[in-house]
């Protein structure tokens, strides 16, 4: 086990490698010019003799090589160089927002599995009952109501009903607690909605099939409890597939929300993305890239390592 | 411009009504202001900026030499200038400074950082983006007698000069550090200003606090203040009704306002002005068929702005029909002169006959193009929309094209567009500055269609040294029948600024430019 996450480890170099080629290339192809828009795009008039000027400290002027080979000598030093926008280091501007999303995506998270997978555990068990319909409700309108329109929803319901909302700027979780918990406990729980609708419908659906497993049957036939059943031998492994959906949905958080962000004036990584881009902003644009990139090969890593905590059956070399 | 300023009492007395019932309480000292900002400033230079998210973030860190005293607007009063003097001919202006100003690093202000200021503006370094390089570059020299002195010498009149000097980009920056690195205040605050920098957090807010070695005795009122950075509309309004923020101090539209109304009732202030900034339609003409005038002539004719007018001005900040000129500021062209102009007649089916028929003439009947628009939704949104029905009416296909701020600015100044709705954000009515806009292209860079025409130009050097008001006014007017007969660009409407603030926001004084009055040293809190 410990071999093989060592050689998974170790297999992640090259595929952020593989990464950080693709995302440098296909910025260098997409239309537009950092410089233009930065020294333009507020207004100002700007001397073609300013433009190159800025062009040649950004190190733009030089040959593609050039420039890709400074980029790849800083990712190996694990320096990723400054925001061609700001001049601010691409780590401290991802930096300060990457706290917020990384704890709204940990917080949706717990909401989305303590709700779903019980949620989805009963309406197996109560299939075709009130039960199960309810739950069916629930979870379509979690997977058909966008989770920026359910945010907004929330904000307008404490507005209108409590003519109260959440603090506006964010303090992190060390510096105060109760205030970083009651700012963002609201876009977790409008993102966690379509969260632990997903993952609900997946655990209804895996635990379904399961229970039609002749080990199941045979288990029951050998008069073990019925709760026993369900938890250690139906639930075990029907939350495979869920597991694989949850780590997906996590990564998917960290750069993914820019709408709700907006909905809530979260100062989070989706906003960052959004600006980047349209920006032009390639230094801050690439390590974005590679922060969400290292989150997909992360997450899927450790959600390959708990496939084997729970099927024993899984054994990796 | 002592006339000028007694001709414009009725707004004055307006605003100073709105004002009024705001400060006739005495101030408190305390609290901390948190309002939003409804974009973020990419930099902390004034004068490399044209954007209110600059100044609304800011301001409240620097003094400038005068300022515009909005009660009386448009009458200017000193902030780092005690007093001063205007030779006769208005080729000499002299500053005294006030004594014992200092930079929040705790060293004095003299003559020489005002000086080290106004060379940056006039004359940049390399590597220095000043937005207002032309507005002063009728100053000829810069000179220190004393070090509580300072006198600019002209090269040529300029009748509004003095409204420049009170201009509230002319932020006044530290001789020293500019010496160090003239891009500096690009990225570091030293002010001589009522608040001093705490913090920027990239994406959320500005936060200042008290400076309590502030020249002015007493002032700024409150411990400090929170610029909160609000990218959509609907956070912000959102959270001006939550009480998160007390305000928004660039302007809201009339159905935002009628929100805030409807749920806040009596505890929300709203305070309402015409607004200097207008948005224009710009034809780029470099580009093929906008080189012809019948092509622009037409396409600006077809434009129902008196109609457009009452429509929009329902549900968007856009509402008065004007020329170059802010409408019902002094040197507005009226109405009746207006009307007979290309593109304001109010005969909208007679101007678009016409319209259809010089497009035939030009060879053009079935023409289409990309319309190059910001996707801020207030107005850009609705201008377009309106745009490309009023030119589908002559037969027009337009694809409408919206753009973030930066790639639209920058798609504007490079010239890589077919027709675009550009703005004109003025701090003062002075038509030194609406004109300018105007001129050719290689005069003023700011001119994005790009044209060139002498005959503008020539008008608007003789309307500079022109002193009377009437013959002024005179060559405005014919600067305005000039440009619209050409079409190279022209006003679509001029905006109308609505402000809502908590009611326990005090001393805030509403004007006709976002960009003014925003240093807060005088604002308070009623709680």
């Amino acid at each position: 086990m410990l071999a093989y996450a060592a050689k998974r480890i170790l297999l992640m170099i090259p595929t952020l490698l593989g990464v950080a080629v693709l995302v440098f290339f296909m910025l260098r192809v997409v239309p537009g010019d950092v410089v233009e828009v930065k020294l333009r795009g507020d207004g100002g008039n700007v001397s073609q003799e300013t433009i190159e000027m800025e062009r040649r400290r950004l190190g733009l002027d030089k040959p593609l090589l050039a420039q890709f080979g400074d980029w790849m000598v800083g990712l190996v030093t694990l320096d990723f160089g400054k925001s061609m926008w700001t001049d601010r280091p691409v780590v401290e501007e991802i930096g300060t927002r990457l706290e917020l999303s990384l704890q709204v995506a940990i917080m949706a998270t717990i909401i989305a599995v303590l709700i779903a997978v019980p949620l989805g555990t009963f309406a197996a068990l109560m299939r075709d009952t009130w039960v199960d319909y309810l739950a069916r409700i629930v979870t379509i309108g979690g997977l058909a109501i966008p989770s920026f329109w359910f945010g907004m929803l929330v904000m307008l319901t404490l507005l209108g009903l409590f003519n109260w909302l959440p603090p506006i700027t964010f303090t992190p979780l060390h510096v105060d607690p109760w205030t970083n918990l009651v700012q963002l406990i609201w876009p977790a729980m409008a993102v966690g909605y379509r969260y632990c609708a997903v993952v609900a419908r997946m655990v209804r659906s895996s635990l379904l099939e399961v229970f039609n497993e002749d080990y199941i049957r045979t288990a029951r036939a050998k008069g073990v409890y019925e709760k026993l059943v369900i938890v250690r031998h139906a639930l075990r492994n029907a939350l495979l597939p869920a597991i694989t959906v949850i780590g997906l949905e996590f990564a998917f958080l960290i750069g993914g929300l820019v709408v709700t962000e907006q909905v809530f004036n979260l100062n989070g990584i989706g906003v960052l993305f959004v600006q980047s881009v349209s920006r032009n902003d390639f230094t801050l644009l690439q390590g974005l890239v590679m922060l969400v990139a290292a989150f997909y090969v992360v997450i899927n890593l450790a959600v390959d390592l708990l496939y084997a905590v729970f099927d024993p059956r899984i054994r990796y070399r | 411009m002592t006339r000028m300023a007694t001709a414009a009492l009725a707004i004055a007395a307006a605003l100073a009504l709105a004002a009024g019932g705001a400060s006739a309480q005495a101030p408190k000292r305390g609290g901390n202001l948190t309002f939003a900002i409804s974009a973020e400033t990419p930099h902390y230079d004034c004068h490399g900026s044209d954007t209110y998210a600059t100044l609304h973030f800011s301001a409240p860190f620097y003094s400038t030499l005068l300022q515009f005293d909005l009660p009386k607007y448009p009458a200017v009063k000193g902030d780092l200038a005690e007093s001063w003097t205007v030779a006769p001919d208005l080729k000499t202006y002299t500053f005294k400074l006030h004594r014992g100003v200092t930079f929040h690093d705790g060293s004095a202000l003299t003559s020489a950082d005002v000086k080290a200021t106004y060379d940056r503006l006039r004359n940049p370094p390399a590597g220095v983006v000043s937005t207002r390089k032309a507005t002063f570059s009728d100053i000829g020299t810069i000179e220190t007698p004393d070090a509580q002195t300072v006198v600019f010498k002209m090269k040529e009149v300029n009748a509004a000069m003095l409204e420049h000097f009170a201009s509230p980009w002319n932020c006044i920056y530290q001789a020293k550090l500019l010496g160090e690195d003239p891009n500096a205040p690009k990225t570091k605050i030293m002010g001589t200003g009522p608040f001093t920098f705490v913090e920027h957090v990239k994406g959320s807010h500005v936060a200042g606090k008290r400076n309590d070695k502030y020249f002015r005795q007493g002032l700024p009122y409150l411990d400090g203040f929170k610029g909160v950075f609000t990218l959509q509309a609907a956070a912000m309004l959102n959270a001006v009704q939550g009480g998160q923020v007390l305000g928004e101090f660039r302007g809201i539209s009339p159905a935002e306002r009628d929100r805030l109304v409807q749920a806040m009732g009596d505890k929300v202030r709203i305070e309402e002005s015409s607004w200097t900034l207008n948005l224009l339609v710009l034809f780029n003409t470099e580009k093929k068929p906008f080189d012809d005038v019948r092509v622009r002539r037409a396409l600006n004719m077809a434009i129902d702005r008196w109609g457009g007018s009452q429509g929009l001005s329902r549900t968007s900040t856009m509402r008065a029909v004007g020329g170059v000129i802010r409408p019902g500021s002094p040197m507005a062209t009226p109405e009746a002169e207006l009307v007979k102009l290309p593109g304001f007649s109010k005969d909208i089916a007679k101007s678009r006959d016409e319209a259809k028929k010089l497009l035939r003439e030009a060879g053009v009947p079935n023409l289409s193009f990309t319309l190059h628009n910001r996707n801020l939704a207030m107005p850009y949104t609705p201008a377009g929309i309106f745009l490309v029905d009023q030119w589908r009416q002559i037969g027009v296909t337009v694809d409408h094209k919206q753009y973030d701020t930066a790639p639209y600015l920058a798609g504007m100044s490079s010239g890589n567009f077919d027709v675009a709705i550009d703005f004109s954000n003025l701090f003062m009515d002075d038509s030194s500055l609406g004109l300018a806009k105007y001129l050719s292209f290689s005069r003023a860079p700011e001119n994005r269609s790009r044209s060139m025409d002498a005959e503008l130009d020539s008008l608007y050097d003789r309307h500079m040294r022109e002193l009377d008001p009437g013959k002024r006014r005179g060559l405005i007017q014919a600067f305005e029948k000039r440009l619209f007969e050409q079409s190279y660009q022209a006003p679509l409407l001029w905006w109308h600024r609505i402000v809502a603030t908590h009611k326990t926001v005090m001393g805030w004084e509403m004007s006709p430019s976002h960009n003014l009055g925003q240093d807060l040293a005088r604002v308070w809190l009623n709680q």
